[in-house]
């Protein structure tokens, strides 16, 4: 094998800025991404098991589709595309007038796509608070918004607490597609690292361990935070009070 | 390019075309779900025997690349093979083995579960029987294994297949792709985006079916 070893060129610039500046792209992207799908995501995860019909089709096809293209596709419909199907005036925004297209576009379609995930883990959530309190926050006089906002949905986030940090670690891993549309998250600034100085094994591995980095520090926080909001009396809660 | 409309008749005359990539496509799909699954299983045997720094080593692998995205590792494997073999092996390989790697991590964490349901019990009346603890593993343990996990294999199977579109990174010809040359060549991206997505949609909503009707088979 012939390669010539130059860790020291992950600490020049301009290639550390490029590092540095790909990671803050990846956890801008995917902070915004998660901001559109948590509340997205738990509205249509309601739909799918509420009573009218007309709710449960709309949760029900909105998970179905954004779960079976793949996501570049996705993107690749947001950003070609949906400006070109739209109003004129419409698509001359998104093209020409709005700020940092790319970002935005990668941001929202990441948003969309992610919250159909959401939607699955908050119906599992919905239904395994069961109606028994719904039912009796419906009793005491609660309207049924006041009851999802008051009491089921918060047992259910705390109760889907881990699926959704493995979701929200995903979101990270999948913010790297914005590149496919120039986006120079992480995954893209290794990538012109390696065609620049082909010192890819450096660069890679530099991507790499800041991934991991990411991963270990959002799985710290959760543990903490799991910690917090723990509902006493179920299964888990003894084991987590060690 | 909004005021052209639109021209569906542009798909019918790229068929052929179209069709190289979808075998190219389906091929991977296949490729890196045996590959990933024989490696996923050696993962996850390794990680649960008594051997503990290949259990540890083996805990590393998944771990590591459950940790990176998917991209990153077809980004490596593209540049790091050639590099390792001294010659190139095209783009094709270099992604098949990405993929194959890359999925054996989260095939092991599937296998590993299954493997962990199966009861202590059938394990010790089999060595009992006189069974070697290999024989055990592939007559007892991985038969039960496997039927326990095959709904979870089939979603994965239907995330590898939407997956591979990201070959489009490196600029191998899968079915993406392949509609990407079109769109770019014809300046019709809507016709074929739309048509794309809708491929997919189709074939994934129906193997997810299929993956829901073998799992009631099961059941009865």
């Amino acid at each position: 094998m012939q390669y010539h070893w130059n860790w020291g060129i992950l600490l020049q610039q301009p290639y550390l800025g490029w590092l540095v500046e790909g990671l803050l792209v990846t956890v801008a992207l995917s902070l915004v991404a998660w901001s559109i799908a948590l509340p997205l995501g738990t509205l249509i995860g309601v739909m799918r098991g509420a009573a009218s019909p007309v709710a449960r089709g709309v949760g029900g096809t909105y998970v179905q589709v954004f779960r079976n293209i793949p996501i570049v596709v996705q993107l690749f419909l947001w950003f070609f595309v949906l400006p070109e199907v739209l109003p004129r005036t419409a698509g001359y925004f998104l093209k020409r007038e709005m700020p940092e297209p790319e970002f935005v576009t990668a941001a929202v379609c990441l948003g969309f796509y992610t919250a159909s995930r959401i939607a699955v883990i908050m119906q599992a959530g919905i239904v395994s608070v069961g109606p028994g309190k719904a039912n009796a926050a419906r009793a005491s006089g609660m309207t049924l918004s006041q009851t999802y906002r008051h009491v089921v949905l918060p047992l259910a986030f705390r109760l889907m607490l881990p699926p959704l940090v493995s979701e929200f670690l995903t979101v990270f891993k999948n913010s790297s597609i914005a590149l496919t549309i120039g986006v120079f998250e992480l995954t893209m600034q290794a990538h012109q690292i390696e065609s620049y100085t082909f010192q890819g094994f450096e660069a890679f591995a530099a991507a790499t361990v800041l991934y991991g980095a990411i991963s270990a520090g959002v799985l710290a926080a959760a543990q903490i935070l799991e910690r917090r909001v723990q509902i006493g009396g179920m299964i888990g809660t003894a084991g987590a009070r060690r | 390019m909004s005021s052209q409309g639109m021209d569906w008749g542009i798909i019918p005359q790229n068929l052929p075309w179209l069709w190289e990539g979808m075998q190219l496509t389906l091929a991977l799909t296949a490729l890196a779900n045996l590959g990933g699954m024989l490696i996923g299983t050696a993962l996850a045997v390794a990680r649960l025997g008594r051997f503990r720094p290949l259990a540890l080593a083996a805990a590393v692998y998944v771990n590591v690349f459950r940790s990176v995205p998917i991209v990153l590792a077809v980004f490596w494997f593209y540049f790091m093979v050639p590099v390792l073999l001294g010659r190139p092996i095209g783009a094709f390989w270099s992604v098949l083995i990405a993929f194959v790697f890359f999925e054996a991590a989260y095939f092991s964490e599937i296998i590993r579960a299954g493997i962990q349901g199966v009861r202590s019990g059938q394990v010790a009346a089999a060595r009992a029987t006189g069974l070697t603890g290999w024989q055990v593993l592939r007559h007892v343990v991985l038969p039960q294994a496997v039927r326990a996990m095959t709904p979870v294999l089939m979603t994965r199977a239907i995330v590898i297949f939407q997956d591979t579109s990201l070959a489009v990174v490196v600029g191998l010809t899968d079915f993406l792709t392949a509609a990407n040359v079109v769109a770019d060549r014809d300046g019709r991206p809507i016709e074929m985006y739309a048509f794309v997505a809708i491929v997919y949609f189709v074939l994934s909503s129906l193997a997810e079916l299929g993956a829901r009707w073998s799992r009631k088979g099961q059941r009865a």
